[in-house]
């Protein structure tokens, strides 16, 4: 039983992971990532609503019919990323003017649709949960990696605004890393995105490479659903 | 007939649907009814933050509750008026300008005699690094505007420097503050205009608008 938890965390933290290996996702990863903070803070929401989705497609997954669990799914996912919004928008508003335009792109992340599909929908509860955590974290491991290369060669700094997501007692993350620094335009516009993006997924390759010349070849499995 | 033969049947996969949106829809509503007070709370506490940053000092009334509507320049605006003693001391409306990558929205804050208090911008998608030094954070370039009012500059000196103006312009960057710039004149233009009604002079009978609190003198 404890292989199934092992594999789940394999899988979604590098193996399998969301973005650099399924490539899924790119939607709010491109738009988000201009920042670590923006990064991580989008990882977590996106983490929150997966383990929900998860855990309540798998405990519906008998009583769903294959020709309408399309539409069921999407639906439970919508209404669950509306929750994360509002919730948001009422309780940590600060986090909202930064994110708020955001979350509603969780919905169009097919990351979450494809794990229900994937996982959810033939699992049970517990594993379907683990799963969509460690998905989950592995997403927000991808995008704060994303927005520290671009937010430390962009502006110079590090989880810059870390307070308004994390609380005031989080404010020693927001580092200064190059002082006078002009700023690289580049990397903060959306091109810097698709090009930090390909040079950290060429790296995960060529680490996996120099791991499998060692012990065996990695497995990466391929998406069962595809979109943008 | 059990859950496996079922599950094939239209009616059962129309009523499944239909449960799952009526489930969902419920709790939409549940989490509407929980938040939509503290929503509110925070978009005032908001609102209050940009009111305070343009109109610095103490006013005896709620500028959230002391509103005007009128027609300005981009359509209706509401009109915040702050008073002491009755009288109206200052108004704070939104003004609206083009910049280059669509509307770049201010605050802007001016008083009784026509001087303006202060400007902030609350929302625009300027460039980042090149066009976002109208936000304090960034720059002190909309600092600029304190002070001025429509004789001093002069209206056609109402630019940017490049315009023949006496506001800055940014490297890399002068649409957005000719967007800004045009935006707090026509403020001025509007408060010029409309004076009278702003100022609460032409009708000495002062709105009900809940201005009913502790601190009012009749």
């Amino acid at each position: 039983m404890s292989n199934i938890y092992a594999r789940i965390t394999r899988d979604g933290l590098w193996n399998n992971n969301i973005v650099f290996a399924q490539i899924l996702g790119m939607c709010p990863t491109m738009a988000v990532t201009s920042t670590a903070t923006n990064g991580l803070g989008m990882g977590l929401a996106t983490t929150a609503v997966m383990v929900t989705s998860n855990m309540l497609i798998s405990s519906i997954r008998h009583a769903v019919s294959e020709e309408v669990r399309i539409p069921v799914y999407i639906v439970i996912i919508a209404t669950l990323v509306t929750l994360v919004d509002v919730s948001i928008n009422a309780w940590a508003h600060d986090l909202y003017k930064v994110l708020g335009l955001y979350i509603a792109l969780i919905v169009a992340n097919c990351a979450v649709l494809g794990r229900a599909e994937a996982f959810a929908a033939k699992n049970p509860i517990l594993p379907s949960g683990m799963d969509g955590l460690m998905m989950g974290l592995g997403f927000t491991f991808a995008l704060t990696t994303i927005g520290a290369v671009r937010e430390i060669l962009g502006a110079g700094t590090l989880f810059a605004d870390a307070h308004l997501l994390l609380g005031s007692a989080f404010s020693f993350m927001e580092l200064k890393l190059i002082p006078d620094y002009k700023g690289f335009l580049l990397m903060i516009l959306p091109p810097g995105g698709f090009l930090a993006v390909g040079f950290l997924i060429a790296a995960k390759r060529v680490i996996d490479r120099r791991r499998a010349s060692v012990t065996e070849p990695v497995q990466v499995a391929v998406p069962s659903v595809s979109c943008h | 007939m059990n859950l496996e033969q079922l599950r094939g049947k239209l009616f059962y996969q129309g009523a499944l649907l239909g449960g799952v949106a009526l489930l969902t829809t419920a709790a939409l509503a549940l989490a509407d009814k929980a938040t939509s007070a503290d929503i509110a709370d925070a978009q005032a506490r908001d609102m209050q933050q940009s009111l305070t940053q343009v109109l610095p000092g103490k006013f005896d009334n709620d500028l959230l509750k002391d509103t005007l509507v009128l027609n300005g320049p981009n359509g209706e605006v509401t009109v915040y008026r702050a008073r002491r003693e009755g009288r109206v001391e200052a108004v704070v409306f939104k003004v609206s300008g083009n910049g280059y990558a669509g509307p770049i929205d201010c605050m802007m804050g001016i008083d009784r005699n026509g001087h303006v208090t202060g400007v902030r911008v609350i929302k625009h998608k300027e460039t980042p690094g090149l066009g976002d030094k109208i936000e304090p954070a960034k720059g002190h370039w909309i600092y600029e505007f304190e002070g001025k009012s429509l004789g001093d500059p002069p209206a056609e000196k109402w630019a940017v420097k490049k315009d023949g103006g006496v506001f800055d312009q940014f490297a890399g960057a002068t649409i957005t503050p000719r967007g800004v710039v045009k935006a707090v004149k026509g403020g001025l233009e509007f408060f010029d205009k409309q004076r009278a009604q702003l100022l609460d002079e032409a009708a000495p009978l002062r709105e009900a608008f809940g201005r009913a609190h502790e601190g009012d003198k009749p």
